[in-house]
């Protein structure tokens, strides 16, 4: 399946991807109304510092832990991608405990959300990477081998 | 066809229901199920009293899923011996029920003290069940004082889940702090304050020594009145099952790192269940629900045919009160390394060249890395550990290390 990748040479540190993922998740079609003036809370964070940055976002583990570990069975993982029920969600944070990448945060709620690869909102695919002016992140086909 | 038994209906159940069924679409599954409920979220009963969630999403597993996983299920029965010889479990109705395969999930009960005059208090409740928070939360009134015996994860998540509903809340232990099991004594403080600012009332090192229906008389020679008492003790795992069939069992049943106990076909997994903690280097229980879950379906898989071990679990918690979040994993032995500031206290603990635990208070970003270097046993030396000591970051890795990561399949 595909998946988002990081390629941390290339990465500008210009977080374009975090506010595109805010944007995409916003529901809103105004990126003035969503963005501006607001802490925003995306699903993937730009990390790093100074000449080493990259993002990082849900991996979409091939056996994820923090399905199995969810105390509320919020998350699941349905075609390949883990996805969470955020109205089941009750903001334990068990899953940011578990997450080896590090890659998990909650939402300006307390509540979790997640990278769901902008399959269920208006993209259809990651607007991360659709942003991403450098393909410091890509959304492919990769190999376990790889 | 194979046939397989459960006995017990929780996350453990749940986690070896679909490691079975990961290998095995046809074998016959049974659930001996005590509750009268499908399988729900046990560590949400406190957001139930607190209206944060609903007895609908508190399901764990969607309705249907027992239909879709072929399983069988007797609620509101017990089962009551097993017989490892004939390879059948009896129920207290009698009923004999043959096994290929079983898995002991029967998790853990309260430990009740025997205080005196306990059963002179008419209003007592557990905390562990969803029937026990439903018939809490029928009891309380606005004006109702809570006695609350227990300043572990228990007590407390009750005594946030019931402050709006209740009158007052004192919680007493015989532990000097609050979270014994999970706090060493500076951030069981913090933690403490934290509770006192909002609402709660402390009693710690002093236990009752006797009750008189509504009255409470402690060891300190101090006495409270109450209207509601709730028990939150402790817990024993049930292992009498296993036990009595001649089974190996410690504090909790004892099992391989494959889940598998040491009587013929018997598996075990969840609270009743001693596996093996990596933090730790030694077999103990642990119980919680990630752990319950993954042995759980490592159970499950080995009674299909499989082949799996689990040696990677270590106690863990995430936990908050009242909007103070706090994460713990691992035994807190070793070197201490502090940060604290802004009111955020990140605590490291390092032995042997590896992180052997962590407590945080307040920030806890991306504290999953520190949890991943513990259940790994990652030598620091391979980490920038200078990094690792200020915050928890993917910075601490190699690129190699992270091009792995975030570059491939994982």
């Amino acid at each position: 399946m595909k998946r988002v990748y990081v390629n941390e040479e290339w990465c500008l540190g210009c977080r374009l991807c975090e506010y595109n993922c805010a944007y995409a998740n916003s529901g809103l079609k105004d990126m003035v109304a969503a963005l501006k003036d607001k802490k925003i809370f995306p699903r993937i964070h730009v990390e790093g510092e100074e000449r080493i940055t990259f993002a990082v976002s849900c991996r979409h583990c091939t056996d994820p832990i923090c399905v199995k570990s969810c105390i509320a069975g919020a998350i699941s993982k349905r075609d390949g991608v883990v996805r969470i029920d955020r109205g089941k969600c009750v903001g334990c944070l068990t899953c940011v405990l578990v997450c080896p990448y590090g890659a998990l945060a909650p939402g300006e709620d307390g509540i979790m959300q997640k990278c769901e690869l902008c399959l269920d909102n208006s993209c259809g695919a990651p607007a991360c990477v659709t942003g991403c002016p450098n393909r410091a992140i890509v959304y492919e086909e990769r190999s376990e081998a790889q | 066809m194979k046939r397989y038994v459960i006995i017990g209906n929780g996350v453990a159940a749940v986690g070896c229901i679909e490691g079975i069924r990961s290998l095995d679409r046809e074998g016959d599954i049974t659930v001996i199920s005590e509750e009268d409920h499908p399988v729900y979220s046990r560590p949400l009963i406190s957001y139930l009293l607190q209206g944060r969630t609903d007895t609908e999403l508190m399901k764990y597993r969607p309705d249907g899923f027992y239909e879709e996983n072929g399983c069988r299920v007797h609620y509101g029965r017990r089962a009551s011996a097993i017989d490892a010889v004939s390879h059948t479990v009896t129920l207290d109705d009698g009923g004999k029920i043959a096994y290929d395969c079983l898995c002991v999930a029967a998790g853990s009960r309260p430990f009740v003290p025997p205080f005196e005059g306990l059963d002179t208090v008419k209003c007592r409740f557990s905390f562990m069940t969803l029937d026990d928070a439903l018939a809490l939360g029928e009891a309380l009134t606005p004006e109702t004082r809570v006695l609350i015996v227990g300043a572990g994860l228990i007590g407390l998540k009750c005594a946030e889940g019931i402050r709006d509903r209740a009158g007052s809340i004192t919680v007493c232990d015989l532990a000097d702090r609050v979270l014994s099991s999970i706090l060493d004594t500076e951030c069981a403080a913090v933690v403490q304050k934290h509770l006192e600012t909002n609402g709660i009332s402390f009693m710690l090192g002093d236990t009752v020594q006797r009750f008189e229906e509504n009255r409470a008389f402690m060891k300190s020679g101090a006495s409270v009145d109450f209207d509601l008492l709730v028990l939150a003790v402790g817990v024993r795992a049930n292992t009498g099952l296993v036990k009595n069939a001649g089974g190996e069992v410690n504090r909790g049943i004892l099992a391989d790192d494959r889940m598998k106990t040491t009587l013929d076909g018997v598996y075990t997994a969840g609270d009743c269940a001693e596996g093996y903690d990596a933090s730790l280097g030694a077999r103990r229980i642990l119980a919680i629900l990630p752990n319950a879950y993954i042995q759980g379906h490592t159970a499950g898989l080995n009674m299909a045919g499989g082949d799996k071990s689990f040696d990677t679990g270590i106690p863990m918690n995430s936990i908050g009160f009242f909007g103070l979040h706090m994460m713990t994993a691992g035994v807190y032995d070793g070197e201490m390394f502090e940060d604290a500031k802004n009111g955020s206290i990140r605590r490291l603990f390092v032995k042997d060249g590896r992180l052997a635990g962590f407590i945080l208070i307040g920030g806890t970003d991306r504290a999953g890395i520190y949890t991943s270097l513990v259940r790994e046993r990652t030598p620091i030396d391979t980490i920038d550990f200078g990094l690792t000591k200020k915050a928890a970051s993917n910075m601490i890795f190699s690129r190699d290390i992270r091009r792995k990561k975030f570059g491939g399949v994982v």
